[in-house]
């Protein structure tokens, strides 16, 4: 995928850079909001990855607002040092599709940005079913079924399964879920998902053969089949 | 020129003069010049003299304005009374003229002169050729011609000149009567009063210009105070505080105003002060932990695999120092009440449950029972978020310093316009001393040095509790029997969340409320909400 990374600070931006092409994402890089503005407008990108504070006249807000009063739909991450919610919804209401504060882990910057690309892909409808391997679930009538045996979710299981699901073969950090499927927006201090994820593993992964819930190191978790 | 810096000190106000600033030799520094024009400026910006200005201009004004009423009452009374005795003079001689004639009306006329005891009044008939028939002036004044109107004239009458009030008649046969009255008397009245005014006039000025500067000086020094304490304060002594006269008047409320403001301001400031010690001291221990690891490894690393162990582990000890900065960062701004804008009501029952929800699994996998107790459904008004993290803190600690097999009870209890939040576990409890220290920043007690945290977590419940204008509370749980061990944590908040506005939860806000073990005064009552 295309990203624009628009970063002044030479070693955030060489580190997100490596990362991303690493992962196999092709990465285009402005220092300052000038050039990444002219190319937001001129080129076109899956996704932006925009620092908030930036030299050049044009900071990250401005360029977001400008890009979005061109209706430039391309979904955009916002990378900042300011944590406050007042902050971040400034951001958000700006037109930025995440926010993500520094200092911030690259597997999560990682995460955040394939979710956001799979979304610029755009939804084709709502959807009804999801299915990872021989895991299914039904949206309409609530039931998950693992190779054609019916499983029994608590219903925050089923949302934390839910989140899982639509996010599959990607790495769902512990935040992405606290916020994704408790709406919660602040880190406990003790993990508190992991102890939630067990569970769910107990239900999904321990009679089976093949575990499908994978933790990441160092990340999160990632529902995949292989 | 040794008079000329006295001059300059002389000019500043003596309240501006802190204790530091104040000292001669500071003083002696400032330019002479410098204080004395902004002394000019200072007058002419000086609500204290604009105020004494209106005093005197209303003062002077409402005077001139009622003497005035004065002058024209009285004056023109007098004009209307002798109006009317020529008008009675004049019916009553054309009536004598009507019955006797010509003859009785000069008759007449000699006797009210003869009887006139003021000798004011002024009669004279001619006949149609202008000649005197009777009356006590010479002849005709020429300019009086028409009987409609009054005539003031000047007359001279037996020698004497005045003035006289006068108005003519028309009587059959040619005949003209003039009736008037000499108002020398009057004159003199109208010359006398309005001296009289006019020194009046000049007296209210006095009195104007000195009220107003009594009311300056004691508006000034009703502001004296404010300022005295509030420039002390601006030069940096956070202990001074303005002095109440005790009457309770709206000096008064704005000395309580400012004082509440500066208690407010010395709290802020110990505590950034506070939060920079503490940043020193358990901020600098893992970041010299890490560099330590990297240096380490950096030096003596033998593979790969080592280093990478040695740079994951002082990631991990980076994103805790993160982690603390960023606790530190949330509550300076909520005890900066900078979130207040995210007030919202919010359903405290359903938000408990939700929590329960979540650590009910953790709780589970430390052997524990975490019970939700049934709550009436309350809704306060609130920052969801913050609330949300405050009670997480408090199920943290629970069930981080619980053993195994032990009970974390979650509750929610009205209680007259507040609603009480209860964690309360049968952990490793807390002693006394601790107690006491346990909101204070980075405070850990002895026994807990070992378990993860950062210390902070208390300290974030206490500024949720005062954000929302509510307290914390925290003690040996209710109906301790001597076996029980464990801690109660209370976070109580106002159902209308006016952040302390009207609530006297908040009056003097006191960081931790500590309950001494042995005082079980009201603690049965809470029991028996409890249980």
């Amino acid at each position: 995928m295309r990203i624009l990374l628009v970063e002044d600070d030479q070693t955030v931006r060489g580190f997100v850079a490596k990362g991303l092409k690493e992962a196999g994402h092709i990465v285009e890089q402005a220092d300052n909001g000038k050039d990444g503005l002219f190319m937001a407008v001129s080129e076109s990108f899956d996704t932006i990855i925009l620092d908030r504070m930036l030299p050049g006249g044009i900071d990250g807000l401005h360029l977001l607002e400008t890009i979005r009063g061109q209706n430039n739909r391309t979904p955009v991450l916002l990378l900042s040092a300011l944590s406050q919610v007042d902050e971040r919804v400034a951001g958000l209401k700006a037109g930025g599709d995440d926010y993500l504060t520094k200092p911030f882990a690259f597997s999560e910057l990682l995460a955040r940005v394939e979710v956001l690309c799979r979304r610029g892909k755009g939804e084709t409808g709502p959807t009804t079913r999801l299915a990872v391997g021989d895991l299914e679930m039904d949206l309409l009538s609530r039931q998950v079924k693992r190779a054609g045996q019916k499983i029994d979710l608590q219903p925050r299981e089923f949302r934390l399964l839910e989140y899982l699901m639509r996010h599959a073969a990607q790495v769902v950090t512990r935040t992405m879920l606290l916020e994704g499927v408790w709406d919660y927006h602040f880190d406990p201090q003790t993990n508190v998902i992991d102890v939630h994820v067990s569970r769910l593993r107990q239900k999904i992964d321990k009679p089976y053969p093949t575990p499908l819930i994978h933790t990441v190191r160092n990340a999160g978790y990632m529902l995949r089949d292989d | 020129m040794t008079t000329k810096q006295p001059v300059g000190a002389r000019v500043r106000p003596a309240w501006l003069r802190s204790p530091v600033t104040g000292s001669p030799a500071r003083r002696s520094i400032e330019p002479a010049a410098g204080p004395r024009r902004s002394r000019r400026n200072d007058i002419l910006r000086s609500a204290s003299l604009r105020l004494a200005l209106v005093y005197a201009l209303l003062f002077i004004l409402s005077a001139i304005i009622f003497m005035c009423f004065i002058w024209w009452a009285t004056v023109g009374l007098l004009e209307r009374e002798a109006e009317a005795a020529i008008e009675a003079d004049a019916r009553a001689l054309s009536e004598r003229f009507a019955e006797d004639g010509l003859l009785g009306l000069g008759n007449t006329i000699q006797e009210r002169l003869a009887q006139n005891v003021d000798d004011d009044a002024i009669y004279l008939m001619v006949d149609s050729a202008g000649v005197r028939v009777a009356g006590n002036l010479r002849d005709w004044p020429h300019v009086v011609a028409r009987t409609d109107i009054w005539y003031q004239l000047s007359i001279s009458r037996a020698g004497l000149r005045g003035r006289a009030e006068l108005r003519a008649f028309t009587l059959p046969g040619g005949f003209r009567l003039l009736v008037g009255r000499d108002v020398r008397a009057r004159t003199i009245l109208k010359r006398l009063l309005t001296d009289t005014l006019l020194w009046a006039v000049l007296m209210v000025g006095v009195l104007g210009v000195s009220g107003a500067f009594v009311v300056r000086s004691l508006f000034r020094r009703m502001v004296h105070n404010v300022a005295r304490t509030t420039a002390a304060i601006a030069a940096g002594d956070l202990t001074q505080r303005v002095p109440l006269s005790g009457s309770g008047d709206e000096f008064d409320r704005v000395a309580e105003t400012v004082n509440e403001m500066l208690d407010r301001i010395a709290r802020l400031m110990d505590g950034v002060k506070q939060v920079s010690n503490s940043i020193a001291h358990d901020l600098r221990t893992p970041i010299t932990r890490a560099r330590a690891r990297l240096e380490d490894a950096a030096l003596h690393a033998t593979g790969d695999e080592e280093m990478r162990a040695a740079i994951e582990r002082a990631v991990a000890d980076l994103d805790g120092v993160t982690a603390v900065f960023e606790a530190l960062l949330r509550i300076a701004e909520i005890e900066a009440g900078a979130r207040r804008s995210a007030f919202a009501p919010l359903e405290l029952s359903a938000l408990l449950d939700d929590l329960a929800d979540l650590y009910g699994a953790l709780a589970e996998e430390q052997e524990l029972t975490l019970e939700r107790l049934p709550s009436p459904s309350i809704t306060l008004q609130g920052d969801r978020r913050l609330i949300q993290q405050a009670v997480a803190n408090l199920l943290d600690n629970a069930i981080k310093f619980s053993r195994p097999g032990g009970v974390v009870q979650l509750a929610a209890i009205p209680d007259a316009g507040l609603v009480r939040i209860t964690v309360r576990d049968q952990g490793i409890g807390m002693q006394a001393p601790d107690l006491a220290r346990a909101s204070e920043r980075f405070y850990r007690a002895e026994t807990s040095r070992n378990m993860p945290g950062s210390g902070l977590g208390l300290s974030l419940v206490v500024a949720v509790a005062h954000l929302h204008g509510g307290r914390f509370e925290l003690g040996p749980p209710a109906g301790r029997d001597g076996t029980t061990t464990g801690l109660e944590a209370t976070l109580i908040l106002p159902l209308t969340g006016m952040a302390g506005q009207q609530q006297p939860l908040l009056k003097q806000p006191v960081p931790l409320r500590m309950e001494p073990p042995s005082s079980s005064d009201h603690q049965p009552d809470r029991a028996d909400r409890l249980s």
